[in-house]
């Protein structure tokens, strides 16, 4: 969006009178099945015209970790509604993970649905806020050049601070 | 909201086609486009994803649109929205 056209949105929505919508999301797994959620929630309700803002915790980060986000994956092992449906001792064994990942990809591509790459343009692009926590960067060894642009780093208070005024609160 | 077959003189300022994709990919292109044009203008909408039903009454809704007319044929569904003066 460009600053003109934020600027009017922002004329109209207070002319608008009724407060704009919030949600606030926790993106807490970095899993690749994990990772569609929170997008898709976050896009949609930013589509209805809602605020939308995600605290991406934990094993989440990795959604906004530059080297990580597009290598995310989902294993069979301890997942029995995963895309290829193993026992977990052969969900153990080297390559199972990588086989469900496979899997996974094609069954999104099949049905046209957007990569996580193109979850996080959608999101950008509709001005969802992307909340970093700060604990699992520190815990983590993260730094704020090693996320993706754009993101905000928050500790849980500056996040609760942010939810307590939202409509809706989830977490995933 | 009427339902109708047929939808007669509504002046029609853009036409969406989301035929095949699924959610949230219907709601998010539609509001994209809604939210170019300028209010009163009126966008047909082609759904096939059968949550589209539900979901593109609830984004009229929220955005404060106004759905003028469903036509639902069985896998495709027609939508005529036009955009509200809120979002």
């Amino acid at each position: 969006m460009t600053d003109l056209a934020r600027s009017l949105a922002n004329i109209s929505q207070t002319e608008a009178g009724p407060k704009r919508k919030r949600l606030a999301l926790v993106a807490s797994k970095g899993t690749l099945d994990a990772a569609y959620p929170p997008l898709i929630l976050a896009t949609t309700a930013a589509s209805l015209g809602w605020e939308v803002g995600i605290y991406f915790t934990f094993y989440g980060l990795d959604i906004l970790h530059k080297d990580r986000y597009q290598k995310l994956k989902m294993a069979s092992l301890a997942n029995p509604a995963g895309p290829i449906r193993l026992p977990n001792l052969i969900g153990a064994i080297p390559g199972a993970t990588a086989a469900a990942t496979k899997v996974m990809k094609r069954w999104m591509k099949r049905s046209r649905m957007p990569d996580v790459t193109e979850f996080i343009e959608m999101a950008q692009g509709l001005d969802v806020t992307f909340f970093a926590c700060a604990t699992t960067m520190g815990v983590m060894g993260v730094e704020e050049g090693d996320l993706i642009a754009g993101c905000d780093i928050a500790g849980a208070a500056k996040f609760l601070d942010y939810a307590a005024d939202a409509d809706v609160q989830l977490f995933v | 909201m009427t339902q109708t077959n047929e939808i007669g003189d509504i002046q029609v300022a853009e036409v969406l086609d989301t035929s095949g994709l699924l959610c949230p990919l219907p709601v998010y292109k539609a509001a994209l486009v809604l939210k170019k044009l300028e209010p009163g203008d009126v966008l047909e909408l082609t759904c096939t994803d059968p949550g589209s039903l539900e979901d593109i009454p609830a984004l009229a809704r929220q955005r404060r649109d106004v759905l003028l007319a469903v036509d639902d044929r069985g896998g495709v569904q027609k939508f005529w929205i036009e955009k509200g003066e809120g979002v």
